[in-house]
């Protein structure tokens, strides 16, 4: 601009000498943009849910929601801070805390789990963003100390006034069958979502759609999922109840939470490693302590225990599989 | 008199060992499952304190200083020694659900912590006052928890069923519904203290907090 | 002592019965010293180092001087004798002999003294190893490795809690629940993790 005087062409030029801490490029990404396209991820597998267990299952749903997103907004409330409840972060707690759950609990489980979830386990911490466990799996984890009859009581699919029907993980630890020929269901039953299970997690079909839609639009990586499904099914094939090299690979993977878990609640951003390498090694110790669980614990499934575990262990992760700073060398000790 | 009655009620108020002090943690969290296991605790600790706080007051002129801490050791483990053997005697159910914290009475900080904060330095009879302050406000701490733990957890308060149909928070008398107990009644103590300006908030806790 | 029986203890003491997240010993230490992670590790290798030896010893004293004697009566008051002394006794060889471990875990000694987690291994020691006062075979083997995982257990709760720490520094807590509340908080949630391992055996 030639026409300006001296003086004020150097103001200019100085005001834009000022720099703002990094990130300095901005995509139209938001929070609130990611949280609810993870949530729309997540339809899928509650539409089938509803299928597979009826109306109660929705009602689960949507009180699990409702808990979240108010008790988020009264403490936020009660903290005079700006209520950013319908960020989608309280909503998305709110659907996984449902997911993890039987459709068969009583109304004040997700109730009570949401409360848990989003005042403990998040807002003690000082909200989004900051909390060290995933907000969901810590309610469920509560839940189960808290009431494992409600909490592991099953309906069979597509007859949900039927008989408790436990999980094919549960008749595993229970040792009732070796072979999924015995279980009467197939492998495409267990694909599909026919089977008893958590209202969210027996539709693997409905759960690799949203996760397709994730990883094609960039919102999660490969690493953590690849990780921990590969390492289950492959700890799982090798020291198979039956013998070296003769474990149910497939079933290992269908079965439980591992699919519902692996894309959805390992790759959570704030409780995981941000580094890809660091969300590999995440995935692979989850893949771990899920089988060391499901193998020698007392609990038929390790899944949402070994992403709780392995969330105390994120921070640490994050400080040793730092990248390098660019321009420095490697530390040779 | 007056002063003897502060000694007293200091450690039931504002020198609470559990809430103003946090010291003793350990058996606090283990032991208040019930409210039975919390007045046990309680009043076993209240005799430990009371015992050791009389003999060390008695005898602090003739404790070399440089030796004083291994001299309270001893006198404080002839008091837990007494206590367990009493307690296996008289009361073995009770000496059975409070396990090993019976003999670890003896590295409760609460009991070193009056010895060498108090008893050494005072006439047997103010430490008299000061033990019982002290131990029955670490009994009333403990009860309060415990009361919270047992009725959320078991339903029960001293074993008796309140609201029928209520379905307890088992994770209460499990190990993470001591810690989370502790952690928020903590947190509420100090918003009272930041809310009145007190700038007692605690921000320390454990056996540091005596030195 | 068969391989399995130790691989049970090991999980046990670290992971089921851990001393700090279950079994509530040395909690004062966990809470006070895991702000920051290198004295955080440094305090959990001084633990673990007291809680092994005096596992070590008190077997012994245990086994050749209070049974024989008939003076079982005498543990508590003979266990917290015999740690304080060793306790001091280190102390007093690490700062003469070597500087540089006095500085990475000496000067944490004199506070493990009082730790419940080191008086506490040793009463369940003694508990377990000498059911009735008889001697088991293995039980001088089984104590230490009692003794090297509960300190292992509390290192490992010692290490993640201050690497929690270090990363909520910065965020925005509520005032009255910052640093002790949050820290026992923290604690709650991670035992709830812990409690996955539940009900195991091999």
């Amino acid at each position: 601009m030639p026409d300006k005087p001296a003086q004020e062409n150097t103001t200019e030029a100085i005001n834009q000498l000022h720099v703002f801490t990094s990130p300095h490029i901005h995509s139209q990404e938001t929070v609130s943009k990611t949280m609810w396209s993870v949530f729309l991820a997540l339809v899928p597998a509650g539409i089938a849910g509803i299928y597979f267990f009826g109306l109660p299952a929705l009602k689960v749903i949507i009180i699990s929601i409702l808990s979240c997103v108010i008790t988020e907004a009264v403490i936020q409330k009660l903290n005079h801070k700006k209520i950013s409840t319908l960020d989608g972060s309280a909503a998305l707690t709110g659907i996984l805390l449902a997911y993890n759950l039987s459709s068969r609990v009583p109304f004040w489980v997700p109730l009570v789990g949401g409360i848990f979830a989003i005042a403990i386990a998040k807002q003690v911490f000082g909200g989004l963003g900051a909390n060290i466990f995933n907000p969901a799996l810590a309610a469920r984890a509560f839940l189960l100390a808290s009431w494992p009859k409600q909490m592991t009581e099953f309906v069979s699919p597509l007859n949900p006034d039927a008989i408790t029907q436990a999980t094919p993980l549960m008749l595993l630890k229970e040792g009732k069958f070796h072979d999924i020929t015995q279980l009467g269901i197939s492998y495409w039953d267990m694909f599909i979502g026919k089977r008893g299970g958590c209202i969210g997690e027996v539709c693997i079909i409905a759960l690799l759609l949203g996760a397709a839609y994730l990883l094609w639009k960039s919102y999660i990586w490969w690493q953590t999922p690849a990780g921990f499904i590969l390492t289950l099914g492959g700890l799982s094939w090798i020291f198979g109840t039956s013998g070296l090299f003769k474990g149910d690979f497939l079933f290992s993977i269908l079965s439980g939470g591992v699919v519902l878990g692996a894309f959805f609640m390992a790759t959570d951003y704030v409780t995981t490693p941000i580094t890809k390498k660091g969300q590999l090694v995440f995935g692979i110790s989850c893949g771990i302590i899920a089988f060391i669980i499901r193998r020698f614990g007392g609990y038929p499934e390790g899944v949402s225990y070994s992403i709780l575990i392995m969330n105390a262990f994120a921070p640490l992760i994050d400080r040793y599989l730092r990248p390098r700073k660019y321009g420095t060398k490697l530390k040779t000790a | 008199m007056k002063q003897l009655i502060k000694e007293f009620t200091k450690g039931i108020t504002i020198e609470n060992p559990t809430f103003g002090l946090v010291l003793g943690l350990c058996p606090t969290l283990a032991v208040s499952t019930s409210v039975a296991n919390a007045i046990g605790m309680g009043l076993a600790a209240t005799f430990v304190l009371l015992g050791s706080n009389i003999i060390i007051a008695a005898v602090r002129k003739l404790i070399p200083n440089e030796i004083r801490i291994p001299c309270f050791i001893v006198i404080i483990a002839t008091f837990v020694t007494i206590n367990e053997l009493v307690m296996k005697a008289y009361f073995p159910a009770l000496n059975a659900s409070l396990g090993i914290f019976v003999p670890l009475i003896v590295v409760n900080c609460i009991v070193l912590g009056r010895a060498e904060a108090f008893a050494c330095k005072n006439s047997v009879v103010s430490s008299v006052f000061d033990a019982l302050g002290m131990g029955v406000g670490f009994t009333i701490a403990l009860v309060i928890i415990a009361s919270i733990r047992e009725f959320l957890g078991a339903g029960t308060l001293l074993g008796a069923t309140l609201i029928k149909g209520f379905a307890p928070v088992t994770m209460m008398i499990l190990a993470p519904g001591a810690l989370l107990t502790m952690g928020l009644l903590i947190g509420i103590v100090n918003y009272f203290h930041i809310k009145q300006k007190t700038n007692k908030e605690i921000t320390k806790a454990g056996c540091d907090g005596c030195k | 002592m068969d391989v399995s029986k130790f691989m049970a203890i090991m999980i046990s003491m670290v992971f089921i019965n851990n001393f700090i997240l279950s079994k509530f010993l040395g909690l004062c230490s966990f809470i006070g010293v895991s702000k920051e992670t290198k004295p955080a590790v440094s305090m959990g290798l001084a633990v673990t180092f007291v809680t092994t030896m005096s596992s070590i010893i008190t077997w012994l004293i245990y086994r050749f001087l209070l049974i024989p004697f008939n003076m079982t009566y005498l543990r508590t008051i003979s266990f917290i004798l015999v740690i304080a002394s060793f306790v001091q006794f280190v102390e007093m060889v690490v700062r003469k002999t070597s500087p540089g471990l006095y500085r990475v875990f000496g000067i944490y000694l004199p506070l493990i003294t009082v730790n419940c987690a080191v008086l506490g291994v040793a009463v369940l020691n003694s508990e377990t190893f000498f059911p009735n006062n008889h001697t088991i075979a293995g039980g001088f083997l089984m104590s230490t490795a009692q003794g090297f995982f509960a300190g292992i257990g509390y290192l490992l709760a010692m290490l993640l809690m201050s690497g929690i720490r270090e990363r909520l520094e910065l965020t925005n807590v509520p005032k009255s629940i910052k640093d002790v509340p949050l820290a026992f908080i923290i604690a709650s949630l991670m035992s709830l993790a812990f409690m996955g391992f539940n009900g195991f055996r091999l």
